[in-house]
């Protein structure tokens, strides 16, 4: 997590946005919408897989959205949102060239340093996988530094599997166990049938030399996690992002804050131990 | 019958059975195969059988009007097919359809039940090994009704 320290802490105010311009904008599923954008003027930096940007569309309101592209390509900085509030809706609508606001990025990432040497089970639910992408781009960059390098995906049915055409590309590669799975499916699918954390027995890994990255509904990270515990798999070997209402992104407001932790500062990538018994914390 | 036996001991279903229940549970025993599209089973039928997958998968499915086949589940190599024949009123409450080529060892449901009756311990070793597969089914049924991908996941 050190390289996203790194990245935070070079901007001069972190409350005050750039503008960025939609470069490209591609619809990735049912009310999904992946857009690449281009800081103007800017240098573009660089992000940490499992950061995350606070966009901006002027005239109606900030959200919180995780990176969703390649952490060697800083200069496109792609992020994947669903359609499902006033925010995220009109940032889908933006048009190629449309500006929006740019703060970012922040957080604290995926655990990649200590990934290496080790096995890496990722494990995403849904739009899950969109923070989980850079990781698996950096896991692939670098492939010989690693072990079994394993992604196990649920989401609710087959044309809602994200980012299907690049999974496809994924799984011609010899060096990457990858399994797909849907909720439910009409007769026309020949995938898996079930929930995802039934892809987690039969996953190729040491749990004893692994890192679990989990992404996904928290409901579904819980189950996974009982998967992965399971097969094997210590509660430190595991990590997951969490989503909460992040304003500020910078631990000042509070708006994120879940038990004792701020969601934006210390997270959005927590190591599980440090979450245990939250999660089935009504309260919070 | 010494291959069967052998195949049912290492099934993980039936893993770590002692010896006296795999002769017990042998004896209902057969290969059986099944051509892709072919179906195993259909809902409303006597679960008179059950299968320990071999090779080939198999959706498990449920006819929804206005919608046809909907599968909710696939099954695989390793798995079983079918928790209904220990439960009265012992009838399949789903389709089971091969996708491909699949091979399995059937198990007369009827026979294992006598054989179940008769003998306790071999009852109960059967309920040991059948409830931990109703309950991940009961857990994964349970995600799928939160549906929890869609946008209030």
């Amino acid at each position: 997590m050190g390289d996203a320290a790194a990245f935070a802490a070079d901007r001069a105010d972190p409350m005050v946005p750039r503008v960025a311009r939609v470069r490209r904008r591609r619809r990735d599923g049912p009310l999904v919408w992946t857009l690449e954008l281009e800081a103007d003027g800017a240098d573009p930096g660089g992000f940490a897989p499992g950061q995350f940007n606070m966009l901006t569309v002027f005239g109606v309101g900030e959200v919180p959205i995780s990176l969703s592209g390649d952490p060697a390509a800083p200069d496109r900085l792609v992020h994947t949102v669903r359609a499902v509030g006033p925010v995220s809706a009109a940032l889908a609508r933006v048009e190629p060239g449309g500006a929006v606001g740019l703060r970012g990025p922040f957080g604290a990432g995926w655990p990649m340093a200590e990934a290496a040497g080790r096995d890496v089970v990722l494990v995403a639910g849904g739009l899950g996988l969109a923070p989980l992408r850079p990781a698996l781009y950096r896991l692939l960059a670098e492939r010989e530094r690693y072990g079994n390098v394993v992604l196990l995906y649920g989401t609710r049915s087959p044309d809602e599997i994200l980012f299907r055409r690049e999974i496809e590309t994924w799984r011609r590669r010899l060096d990457i166990d990858i399994e797909v799975t849907v909720d439910h499916a009409a007769g026309d699918w020949h995938g898996h049938v079930g929930v995802v954390t039934t892809l987690i027995p039969r996953a190729a890994f040491d749990p004893l030399h692994a890192l679990a990255l989990v992404c996904g509904p928290e409901v579904m990270m819980r189950f996974a996690i009982s998967a992965l515990r399971d097969a094997g798999l210590a509660e430190e070997a595991v990590y997951l992002s969490m989503e909460r209402n992040m304003k500020c992104a910078v631990g000042l407001c509070g708006h994120c804050q879940f038990g004792p932790v701020l969601v934006c500062r210390d997270g959005p990538v927590f190591r599980f131990d440090r979450l245990r018994g939250l999660l089935r914390t009504k309260e919070i | 019958m010494e291959g069967l036996e052998r195949i049912i001991r290492e099934h993980p279903f039936f893993a770590g059975l002692e010896e006296r229940f795999t002769a017990l549970v042998c004896g209902c025993a057969k290969n059986v195969r099944f051509e892709a599209a072919q179906y195993l089973f259909h809902e409303g039928g006597p679960a008179d059988e059950f299968y320990l997958l071999r090779h080939g998968r198999v959706a498990l499915e449920l006819r929804a009007p206005g919608r046809g086949a909907v599968t909710f589940q696939t099954l695989r190599e390793s798995e079983i097919v079918g928790v209904s024949w220990l439960i009265p009123p012992y009838r399949w409450t789903y389709d089971a359809k091969a996708l491909e080529l699949v091979r399995a060892i059937a198990i007369d449901a009827a026979c294992l039940r006598r054989k179940c009756e008769a003998d306790h311990d071999l009852g109960y070793d059967m309920m040991k090994r059948v409830m931990p597969v109703l309950v991940q089914r009961l857990q994964a049924a349970r995600l799928q009704i939160l549906d929890v991908y869609g946008s209030h996941g």
